[in-house]
């Protein structure tokens, strides 16, 4: 049985995750940066508190299911499942290498531990669906809970409705999904590329429960998934609203840093700003 | 040659006729009841894809999907994540017609045991016509690596498909069509994945057949005969992975070969078999199908005629191969 973390351990997992995330998407030389720097808080908090899970045994048949339906923002889970123990922190160097286990998109035949093949938008929630579906009517296993992660600009895509349907007509109750509303995506900010609000209503008029929450705030994180797992009466949407590049100034909120990596310059200011509080402390790594 | 019993009176107009998708109704209950993971998803069609037998049986594990492709398979790809077995149906035109993305991320490359069924393939829809007439699906289907494709050639071999692919733990697409289609295979014929069977032996040229399009050659292989031809016709149900094998040892023996398939050719079944000749037995080859061009609106037979694919068309048109193209000897 593992230790609930405080708040404050979560917090500090959250940095430790993107101090990981800088050095390992340097050493790549390709990916992106904004998105999973702003899924820190997330991403530590459904595998250091959330989910049930077995890292030694990625099968375990009492788990709970992860989705990232943005395949792209699979740096930060890369990393925080190296620290859970899924596999080696050293491992993370050879993220987008030939070779490696850690593609530049998540591929779940490669990798124990994940539970999808991600990258193409929109198509990570059905199968959540799927999961959630299988749980509920055909198993009737109501202690398992099936998490996803999307992208903002992923709701563009046709199959998130088709989904977000089917979920709505079924109740599936132990599906909750976060969506990553950081506000950008490629061609610049959602608002322009294509509009997505009312978001809070499009949900809600799906037959999903809404919430709204601060997601670089991990207690709200950590709430706002108790109070979903205790709605039974239909799938949950905890619409977080993230900075893009959160932790390093000079990425956050601009979109050019959705797809692409830090060089060695920038790493070494990005590190310097993560280890510091942006030079408010001396960073004890330095 | 094993032998492959075929049924009789198959020349004559009493010929027992029956639609492919209603062996396949009939095989998917018998898996179902065999596998109790295995689970069916249908989008708004499921009379038509003769899905309704797996309902009805198993109300329980039956999903209503709605009118949407693309939740289908991917769904389906949850389900599968999930220990089950998901067979999904459609028209071919809609499924892996619109969803093909999802198909090659979610089944192929995240390699799940999930059944594509695209019902009412090809031109012999009819009426409906071109929007709804998929000619394309054999090749969308077999560029996919993981993916098994199956064209059973009979409404009897469609149920043994059905059984067979539900157990092979691979993603697979079974095409099916709409129209009563004769029946010339027996109960006791064999059906194994990625086997070819000869059904008709002869030495002037190979006919090879996929799908409905099988009975047809047998027909015309039949006229072929009485015009002094002797022809060898050749079954191949599994379009992926194909029997090299048996179509190697049968062109070898005859030096020219026919493919027939009611699809586009190009990449399709004909595709498949002009790159296994070229890079193991160069062979003069003749592609029946259709050809760079849609369907339209027709009855089926009338359809089937225009575009050559009836067996008094291809005998003309065999006839007129053999007869120009000189046997490749070795």
């Amino acid at each position: 049985m593992k230790m609930q973390p405080t708040i404050i351990e979560l917090e500090h997992k959250a940095y430790a995750l993107r101090e990981d995330l800088i050095t390992m998407l340097e050493h790549a030389g390709s990916g992106h940066s904004a998105g999973p720097l702003g899924l820190a808080e997330l991403v530590a908090t459904l595998y250091f508190d959330i989910m049930k899970y077995d890292s030694k045994n990625p099968e375990w048949d009492e788990r709970d299911f992860f989705f990232l339906s943005n395949g792209h923002c699979v740096p930060i889970q890369y990393v925080a499942m190296a620290h859970a123990g899924f596999f080696e922190r050293d491992e993370l160097k050879t993220l987008r290498k030939l070779g490696s286990r850690l593609q530049g998109h998540p591929e779940r035949t490669k990798l124990p531990g994940l539970e999808n093949t991600s990258g193409p938008l929109g198509s990570g929630l059905s199968q959540a669906a799927g999961v959630a579906y299988t749980l509920q009517h055909l198993d009737k296993n109501s202690r398992r809970f099936v998490y996803v992660i999307t992208g903002d600009g992923e709701l563009n895509e046709g199959n998130i409705w088709e989904a977000a349907m089917f979920a709505g007509k079924y109740k599936l109750s132990q599906l909750i999904v976060f969506i990553d509303r950081n506000n950008i995506q490629i061609d610049g900010p959602t608002d322009e590329v294509m509009p997505l609000e009312d978001l809070h209503g499009k949900w809600e008029a799906f037959g999903w429960h809404v919430q709204e929450i601060d997601g670089h705030n991990v207690e709200s994180i950590r709430d706002a998934a108790s109070m979903a797992r205790a709605i039974t009466t239909k799938p949950s949407v905890i619409i977080a609203h993230t900075i893009p590049g959160k932790g390093v100034d000079f990425m956050e909120y601009d979109y050019r840093w959705h797809g692409k990596p830090p060089s060695s310059d920038e790493a070494k200011d990005a590190l310097h700003k993560l280890r510091t509080l942006d030079g408010k402390i001396t960073g004890e790594h330095e | 040659m094993s032998h492959y019993p075929l049924r009789r009176n198959i020349y004559t107009d009493d010929v027992e006729r029956e639609p492919t998708r209603a062996g396949f109704g009939r095989g998917l209950k018998v898996a179902g009841e065999a596998d109790g993971n295995i689970v069916a998803l249908c989008a708004d069609l499921t009379d038509s894809t003769q899905m309704s037998k797996f309902k009805e049986a198993f109300p329980d594990r039956f999903v209503e999907i709605g009118v949407a492709e693309q939740n289908l398979v991917t769904v389906a790809s949850g389900m599968a994540r999930a220990g089950k077995i998901p067979f999904t149906s459609s028209y071919a035109a809609f499924s892996p017609g619109r969803n093909w993305e999802q198909i090659r991320t979610t089944i192929c490359l995240n390699d799940q045991p999930v059944k594509i069924i695209g019902s009412h393939a090809g031109v012999s829809v009819g009426p409906d016509g071109a929007t709804h007439q998929m000619l394309e699906d054999i090749a969308l289907m077999r560029v996919l690596p993981n993916m098994v494709v199956v064209a059973p050639g009979d409404s009897v071999e469609a149920e043994k498909a059905t059984i067979a692919i539900a157990k092979n733990g691979k993603p697979s697409y079974l095409r099916l069509a709409r129209e009563k289609t004769p029946v010339f295979s027996t109960d006791d014929s064999p059906f194994e994945i990625g086997k070819a069977y000869v059904l008709r032996e002869g030495s002037d040229v190979s006919l090879l057949g996929t799908g409905t399009m099988t009975y047809q050659l047998l027909v015309a292989a039949k006229i072929l005969e009485e015009q002094g031809i002797k022809a060898e016709v050749v079954h191949v149900p599994t379009i992926k992975p194909l029997d090299d094998h048996t179509i190697l040892a049968s062109v070898q023996k005859t030096g020219r070969v026919v493919t027939a398939e009611e699809a586009q050719f190009a990449a399709g079944f004909g595709g498949g078999i002009a790159e296994l000749l070229s890079e193991k037995l160069p062979t003069p080859l003749l592609r029946i199908g259709m050809h760079d061009r849609f369907g339209e609106s027709g009855s089926p037979d009338e359809l089937l005629e225009l575009f050559g694919l009836t067996g008094d068309k291809m005998a003309k048109d065999i006839k007129h191969f053999v007869d120009t193209t000189p046997q490749y000897h070795r």
